[in-house]
């Protein structure tokens, strides 16, 4: 019996034994599996719950401004007042909104958009219930704050361009980016990209210079908890964002204003230029739109109504508008002929009105002729036969080389897109692009700045510039303080004041073809210039048959483009200007919103002596 | 020679002079672990838990030693009746139990609402010890006198199967048959089972465990066996769980320093996770030590049980401390992703009046059988002897 008893005690003693071990075993698992996880694997779990602690919020960068010459701000920041809301804070979604409606108006669109967001996004999340609200409805908002739970007033930044339509070309605007945008960009910008509200720059300026505008943006950190709310925000550890740099540009915004009302409706574009330097003044394009609209995404109605005007509003033709320079182009065509000595001040050339070559006959625009006209009052009258004589002594090839010199062909990089380069034709052209050889006609024809010769609104002002100061200009729209006054083209100066005196008696003697201009309307300072027609249609024998005599019995579409070419002051020449008015019916069109440019220019110009005399701004249309 | 007393005391000062000491002290350790952990879950603050976890294990020491003093005859008196009640009570669970996540576990009786399952655990432990005390020595190692046993277990485990809660199902044949074990069943017996049960493994392996489990289960199979299925759904918090475990390193983030605990990255941190915040604050040194305790604890209990010397006492203690031991086995195992999801929370240290109070009698009885080890009350006194 006893050893029974001891039989049994050892038996339950082993088989404890054997329990204890299983759960030696299982203590030894867990013990390892805790090692392998806290000591080994440690630096990855300690990441993830970092991960898990803290998120950063991205603190979007305020974009540089552009500023005008001065400073001034062509494209700026402005705050935009916005109301959120906090659903978690405003208890029945509904009657808070309905609260709301007593002091903004809500469209159910709007209502239908916030109820659907706050369905799907954590409570305590805001929502943006209207954007760009005026400073009445925000100061409503801010005022019954009490009686709006849940719904906070917010300021933001939202892109501004104070001259509205003025710029809208050349500066661009900004909108949302798109995919392809996002695609097109660094990958670390997404982010920042897909940042609601953030915009890039589409067009212009706000485009091309979108890196040095945009800055970077900053990082809020905060410890989230599971659910993504912030419990604090973590300052001395964020990151700022860093603001964009500002753009200053050459233009200046008092003139580009001034020029773009000048234009009004027409279809036409204006160029001011510093002759010595190449800095643009004013880049002008007409009809235009209002930048701002784009900003916060224009409709589809007033996006068709742009695209539709055939008055082209989206155009920017001052440097994407090409055209048959005219007689502007004889201001070259006389520097070529002087320069190569093919023609001295005394000789004078006799026009009929026609000149025959071969089978074809060549008119001058004024059908009685000009009679026996010398090179200062074939300038000055416009005559074109002796220009037809000028460009046959030439030639082709000297007329091509001359041309290239003042730019005529030539794509100049102004820092934004779409700049056209236009064409200075010559026989290679012409046989590669038509395979016809080149004959005296075509020399002809482009001794008068018609045929193929075509140049933007910005290429004339640049070959004007180039006369007027002899030097090789290049047009910049960028402001360098170190800016200096471009080297010389390399031509006589002799030749060249030959042309410029014909220039300067086109408005400022009798016969010349501005000569009712009156000049500048500045006293003591004169202006030279030089109009020119760009034949859009013929009018034919049968429609001249039938009363068709005048541009003005034609459709606006077919009537002539009418161009003027000045600078002033005639004796020192400062600035340029060009202006081309599409379908202008003549150079007429074009000359008095020119002149008035240029006086504005001038008259703003502390250095002239403009400043002492009256107040000009009034007289716009006057004339003198 | 010492003069070796092997008398059992009868009056309460030679009770309490023979209570184990050991065994009292690292209970109240771990108890103490567990109000620091909840202090620090709570946000530093002594409410919602630690104070109330304060005062239960105060109220459970106190009937812990209560519970020690009653006499080994006491406990086998109430052995089939607690038993009895037990089933009567997961019985009337299938009846009028009341669901609660889809699974009929609770019943409630007035003011309270009992989880009949969990009273079955104990219930369960008592009766098997009960009869193997009963049971002639001879008898068993035979199949007749393994029939009872079986049964005792079979019906809970049907019921509550049925409820259903297949980790309580588990639990409950695991307890019963370690104390079957314990009681000397022959190890042919054992071999031939466990052949059976390797025969049906590899048997469900072949026909496929997703044609056996239902559909929820083998989600959680899946989860298991694979981080990466339904991360932000069915495996979220046993992935927060790992982190939160691992970014303590070892030493941890420091005491109220954790920050997966603080954030509400994982549900019921005060609970079955709160081991989790234990390793995030104190690391692997400090998880390592809340397991060192429970080992000792363990193997006091087993040291009492061998060196009791009627069978009741042995299987009453080996049964409470197999119990115990799983209960802190499987909450570390599942909140290291050792073990797939099971709701078992972590003895004296999780958030919990009832498991506190429950572990706490659990170790009164072990305590008693401390006391009362030499005690030898007669075998096959009748059903309510």
């Amino acid at each position: 019996m006893r050893a029974d008893r001891q039989e049994q005690d050892l038996k339950f003693t082993r088989r404890a034994l054997i329990m204890s071990g299983l759960g030696g075993v299982a203590f030894t698992g867990l013990a390892g599996r805790l090692y392998a996880l806290q000591v080994l694997e440690n630096e990855r779990y300690r990441l993830l719950s970092e991960d898990n602690q803290f998120n950063y919020y991205l603190l979007p960068p305020s974009r540089g401004r552009i500023l005008d010459r001065f400073g001034v701000p062509i494209a700026e920041n402005r705050d935009s007042y916005r109301a959120l809301l906090v659903p978690e804070q405003a208890g029945d979604l509904e009657e808070a909104l309905d609260r709301l409606a007593q002091y903004m108006p809500l469209s159910d669109y709007t209502r239908n958009r916030i109820l659907r967001t706050a369905r799907q996004q954590e409570r305590f999340r805001a929502i943006t219930i209207e954007d760009d609200l005026d400073w009445q409805t925000f100061s409503a908002i801010n005022l019954n704050a009490p009686d709006l739970a849940g719904i906070t007033p917010d300021v933001g930044e939202v892109r501004a361009y104070p001259y509205g339509a003025a710029f809208a070309h050349v500066v661009g605007y900004v909108q949302s980016p798109n995919d392809e945008d996002i695609l097109n960009n660094p990958r670390e910008a997404e982010r920042l990209l897909r940042h609601p509200g953030f915009r890039i720059g589409k067009t212009g300026v706000e485009s091309a210079r979108e890196m040095d505008l945009r800055g970077s943006a900053g990082a809020l950190k905060t410890e989230v908890n599971a659910r993504g709310r912030v419990i604090r925000e973590l300052p001395d550890q964020s990151e700022p964002p860093e603001a964009g740099q500002d753009v200053v540009m050459t233009l200046d915004a008092d003139i580009q204003r001034f020029a773009h009302e000048r234009l009004g409706q027409e279809a036409a574009s204006a160029v001011v230029m510093d002759v010595n330097t190449g800095e643009l003044i004013a880049l002008v394009s007409t009809p235009s739109f209002d930048p701002n609209l784009f900003v916060g995404g224009i409709s589809v109605r007033d996006y068709a109504a742009l695209r539709e005007n055939d008055h082209n509003p989206l155009f920017h033709k001052s440097i994407q508008g090409t055209y048959p320079p005219g007689s502007t182009f004889k201001a070259v065509v006389a520097a070529a002929a002087l320069e190569h000595g093919l023609v001295d001040t005394s000789e004078t050339i006799r026009c009929t009105g026609s000149t025959r070559l071969g089978p074809r006959e060549f008119h001058c625009w004024r059908r009685q002729g000009h009679g026996s006209v010398n090179l200062h009052e074939a300038v000055k009258t416009s005559c074109d036969i002796f220009f037809y004589e000028m460009a046959d002594r030439l030639g082709i090839d000297r007329l091509y080389d001359m041309a290239v010199r003042f730019g005529v062909g030539q794509e100049f990089d102004i820092g934004i897109s779409g700049v056209r380069s236009g064409l200075m034709p010559n026989p290679a052209w012409l046989r590669g692009r038509y395979n016809e050889p080149w004959t005296t006609g075509h020399t002809y024809n482009v001794g008068i700045g018609q045929g193929a010769v075509s140049m933007s609104p910005l290429q004339l002002a640049v070959m004007t510039a180039r006369v007027a100061s002899g030097r090789a200009v290049e047009p910049t729209l960028y402001r360098n303080a170190l800016a200096r006054p471009a080297p010389y083209i390399g031509l006589s100066e002799d030749a060249l004041n030959l042309v410029r005196n014909g220039l300067r008696s086109v408005v400022h003697e009798p016969g010349g073809t501005s000569f009712s201009l009156g000049g500048l309307g500045i006293e003591g300072v004169e202006m030279a210039g030089k109009t020119g027609t760009a034949q859009v249609y013929s009018i034919t024998a049968e429609e001249r048959a039938a009363g068709v005599r005048d541009q003005e019995d034609l459709p606006w579409r077919l009537r002539d483009h009418g161009l003027f070419m000045c600078y002033a002051p005639a004796d020192r020449p400062k600035y340029a200007c060009v202006v081309v008015v599409e379908h202008g019916g003549g150079s007429s069109a074009a000359t008095r919103p020119a002149r008035d440019i240029l006086r504005r220019v001038v008259a703003r110009d502390p250095s002239s002596r403009a400043g002492v005399f009256a107040d000009i701004s009034n007289s716009r249309r006057g004339g003198a | 020679m010492a003069v070796f007393r092997e008398t059992v005391p009868r009056d309460l000062q030679g009770k309490l002079m023979e209570l184990n000491w050991t065994l009292v002290l690292l209970l109240v350790l771990l108890g103490l672990a567990g109000v620091g952990m909840l202090y620090s879950v709570g946000g530093g603050s002594w409410s919602p838990w630690a104070l109330n976890h304060m005062i239960r294990l105060a109220v459970g020491l106190v009937a812990m030693v209560v519970i020690a003093m009653f006499p080994p005859r006491f406990w086998m008196g109430v052995s089939y009746p607690v038993y009895v009640v037990a089933l009567l009570l997961l019985v009337l669970v299938e009846v009028m139990g009341v669901s609660i996540n889809g699974a009929q576990r609770w019943v409630d009786l007035g003011p309270i609402r009992v989880q009949p399952s969990e009273i079955m655990k104990l219930a369960i432990v008592f009766a098997l010890a009960r009869y193997y005390h009963d049971l002639p020595t001879e008898k068993v190692t035979s199949i007749s006198g393994l029939l009872p046993p079986m049964m005792l277990i079979g019906a809970p485990a049907v019921l509550i199967l049925g409820q259903p809660d297949l980790g309580t199902t588990l639990l409950l044949a695991a307890t019963g048959v370690a104390v079957i074990f314990m009681a000397g069943l022959s190890w042919w017996f054992i071999l031939v089972v466990g052949g059976i049960g390797l025969f049906g493994i590899v048997g469900v392996g072949l026909y496929g465990l997703e044609n056996i489990l239902a559909e929820y289960q083998m989600d959680r199979v899946r989860a298991f066996t694979n981080p990466d299925f339904d991360p932000l759904g069915i495996n979220y918090h046993p992935n927060q769980a790992v982190i939160t475990l691992g970014s303590g390193g070892m030493t941890g983030k420091g005491f109220l320093e954790g920050t997966q605990s603080k954030l509400g990255y994982l549900p019921e941190m005060q609970t079955d996770y709160i081991f989790t915040a234990l390793g995030e604050e104190f690391g692997f040194v400090g998880g390592i030590s809340i397991l060192a305790i429970n080992a000792l604890i363990m193997a006091q209990a087993v040291a009492i049980a061998v060196s009791c010397k009627s069978p009741f006492l042995r299987l009453l203690t080996i049964g409470i401390t197999t119990t115990y031991a799983s209960y802190v086995f499987i909450n570390v195992g599942m909140v290291s992703r050792l073990l797939p999801v099971v709701g078992v929370p972590l003895p004296l240290i999780s958030y919990g009046g009832t498991v506190v109070l429950a572990v706490l009698a659990g170790f009164g009885l072990i305590l008693g059988a401390h006391i009362h080890r030499n005690a030898e009350p007669p075998r096959g006194a009748g059903l309510f002897g």
